[in-house]
């Protein structure tokens, strides 16, 4: 047969085992290049653009829009417009005679593993991939009211060829529900425990938001740990902080009063469903947790503004830095990326918000997988 | 997060909240299960479905109290020892029991708070099994959540799946008022994620389990998961439907269920329970008095006949409402157009 491509149902995230094809972005018959964005697929976490992995004619739409597919099934087929229907029928038998959804057989041994870490009096949920990689790990720490979810699609694009570990600050996710004074001092320290109890001398270190801040702390007190800073859309860079949707999200407690806090995180507000919601949800009703949010509010954001001014550390940390950030961030603003020191990498995503991570979730794991390679050589 | 059945779900927030307050106790005939038997096991059975397996051998004989077959004596019982200072949960097994102690749960529990001029109250849950289903026969299948929403002075809980049931009884043994919880026992093997955390959900807050535009659908307890697959089911159709789970019926979410037939204007209300005076009648008299401008069709009830629940098989099947019934009920609302006036 001649060059045929099948577009199967993507992986986004770890945990993903099936999607829905939301929408076809194009019509059959459209000419494809690779990277182009051709459909959305939503799962239990996210709604997010695929894009094509490779070129071509897109000559079958075979998911309806609607449809639940496992992850590696057929949706779609690429192929010269030399190529007759006939062969893409046969195409898409033989493909779908032999398809069977992961889980069945046995994976490879660098699966995802969730586990639970004991630092101190805390109970830290953790995840790893790629663990089997040598070399420096990447550590990854979300922010304010997150999760280890924040990087359901930056882990699996690094953990190819590296070990990344995500994990629940205190009070979030499925970590203790304890945040101590909530500053980021003390949640770097927690993190110093969680290298510790890894055996991790060194590490890579991806801040998000508050995650930046603990970030810079953790350089300040652990230079030797830090093998180098990405901060994405950080706090500790600047002073404003947008006390509306901080205040909003630890007060709202049912899905209707929390959408329109939430959809400030993102540009595109589309990207905000309905389960996204139902999930902080269910978080912020577990015993602590909205205690918690206050007690960092109150520490980190006093007054309305920022409390702990990290530029400072960006002077004296010795490892390369890189800041990433969305020009229509309305959380923290990105005028926080301006007159940082010459050696500081800087990239400003347009038309995106507080979560780069998500919205422009495939230039993000390729800034970090370039930056990390660079830092290494 | 692991997945958990109803059972395990209502049996970890009890031991989660008797490990958190020491006030917390547990009674009820067989609660702890197989004491005066000869085995020598004492926690052989946990109550008669296993929903309280294990908490007789973790907290002891002080704080899981096997009682006598008297309902108006333990329930009684409890009623003082919230009254005083604990918090029990007391296990009346099948609600259909409560006729052996209605004055306690109806003019003593349930009242203690207006009566004492506010200055006491009463800590109490009493959790029962209800619903038809399970070949119980018609003293031990009963859906008799009105009888108690009825009663002014009790908060009644009646959860659709084991997430709701976890936050719904932590939040229902933290409550400084009666609480009457209310377990459908055909569900007690249903599973679904449920956080390992203690958590609440708050009463009187109703839950939209599916949200469209053309009708509303008002569904109890296990009904819900019946209302859900027939708005699955209609949506493919083109016909979108918004699911509420109302989650209590006491206090009952009002203000939820008419924004809803207010956006709507088509109403199915869904419950188990029979037809006279339940919950179907109360919401439909709530929409018909203040939501009646925005209504385009008449309120479909969809309920049990009117009967005592059937022992046979088939019979009973044909009693309780399933998918089709309110697939059907839907799809006549929905066709429903007013007439012109001549």
């Amino acid at each position: 047969m001649g060059n045929i491509t099948p577009i199967t149902m993507p992986k986004f995230g770890l945990a993903m085992t099936e999607g829905k094809l939301a929408s076809w972005s194009v019509p059959v018959g459209t000419d494809i290049s690779a990277g182009q964005e051709i459909a959305d697929i939503e799962t239990s976490k996210i709604t997010n653009g695929y894009e094509s992995p490779a070129a071509g004619v897109l000559r079958r739409q075979v998911a309806p829009e609607g449809e639940m597919l496992p992850v590696g099934a057929l949706i779609g087929v690429l192929a010269d417009t030399d190529v007759p229907d006939a062969d893409i029928d046969a195409f898409i038998t033989k493909f779908n005679e032999s398809f069977a959804p992961e889980g069945g057989g046995a994976e490879a041994s660098d699966e995802p593993v969730r586990k639970a870490v004991t630092v101190g009096d805390l109970t830290i949920s953790v995840q790893e991939s790629g663990s089997s990689h040598e070399g420096v790990p990447v550590l990854l720490i979300h922010g304010f009211g997150g999760d280890l979810t924040n990087w359901l699609l930056t882990q699996p694009a690094l953990s190819d060829t590296r070990h990344v570990i995500s994990f629940d600050l205190p009070g979030h996710g499925e970590s203790t529900k304890k945040v101590g004074d909530g500053s980021p001092v003390t949640f770097a320290e927690t993190v110093a425990g969680l290298a510790r109890e890894l055996k991790i001398p060194r590490v890579h270190v991806v801040g998000h938001s508050l995650g930046g801040a603990i970030a810079l702390e953790l350089a300040k007190a652990h230079p030797d740990l830090v093998a180098s800073l990405s901060l994405v859309a950080p706090a500790g860079l600047g002073s404003d902080i947008n006390m509306a949707f901080i205040n909003g999200f630890i007060e709202a407690d049912r899905r209707k009063t929390l959408e329109p806090v939430v959809q400030c995180l993102v540009h595109d507000k589309s990207l905000i469903t309905r389960q996204m919601l139902e999930n902080i949800i269910r978080t912020k009703r577990l015993d602590g947790v909205v205690a918690g949010l206050r007690t960092i509010a109150d520490t980190c954001f006093r007054d309305g503004k920022q409390a702990f001014p990290l530029r400072s550390v960006l002077e004296t940390f010795t490892g390369p830095v890189q800041v990433l950030w969305g020009e229509a961030d309305e959380i923290l603003s990105v005028s926080g990326a301006d007159g940082l020191p010459d050696a500081v990498t800087v990239v400003r995503y347009p038309d995106t918000g507080h979560m780069p991570q998500l919205e422009k979730a495939g230039d993000v794991s390729r800034a970090l997988a370039t930056f990390l390679d660079r830092a290494e050589a | 997060m692991t997945k958990k059945s109803f059972r395990q779900a209502i049996n970890e927030a009890l031991r989660q909240e008797m490990q958190r307050d020491p006030r917390v106790i547990l009674m009820g005939e067989d609660v702890a299960g197989g004491r005066g038997g000869t085995s020598g096991v004492k926690d052989a059975w946990g109550g008669v479905l296993g929903v309280t397996k294990g908490l007789l051998t973790e907290f002891g004989e002080d704080r899981v109290l096997d009682t006598p077959i008297s309902e108006a004596s333990y329930i009684g019982a409890a009623a003082g020892a919230a009254a005083t200072g604990l918090r029990p949960v007391a296990e009346l097994m099948f609600v259909d029991f409560v006729g052996c102690c209605l004055d306690q749960i109806m003019n003593q529990a349930a009242k203690f708070r207006y009566m004492f001029g506010g200055k006491a109250r009463t800590p109490l849950v009493i959790r029962a099994m209800y619903g038809a289903g399970f070949n119980a026969a018609a003293q031990h299948s009963q859906a008799l959540y009105p009888l108690f929403t009825h009663i002014p002075g009790l908060k009644v809980v009646v959860p659709s799946s084991p997430y709701e049931a976890k936050g719904l009884l932590i939040e229902a043994i933290r409550d400084d008022d009666p609480v009457i919880f209310l377990e459908n026992k055909v569900m007690y093997d249903d599973e679904e994620d449920v956080p390992d955390d203690p958590y609440t959900i708050p009463f009187g807050e109703a839950n939209l389990t599916r949200e469209g535009d053309d009708v509303t659908i008002v569904a109890f307890g296990r009904m819900v998961n019946f209302a859900n697959q027939a708005a699955d089911r209609l949506e493919k159709d083109g016909i979108s439907c918004t699911v509420i789970d109302p989650r209590t019926t006491s206090p009952l979410d009002a203000a939820t269920i008419l924004d809803c037939v207010n956006e709507t204007g088509r109403l199915v209300i869904v419950d188990e329970s029979s037809p006279r005076c339940n919950m179907a009648t109360d919401v439909a008299a709530l929409v018909a008095e203040e939501a009646f401008d925005a209504l385009k069709a008449p309120i479909r009830r969809v309920t049990p006949p009117h009967t005592p629940v059937p022992f046979a098989t088939v019979l009973e099947k044909l009693y309780v409402p399933d998918v089709e019934k309110i697939e059907a009920a839907v799809r006549s609302v929905a066709a429903y157009r007013v007439k012109e006036e001549a």
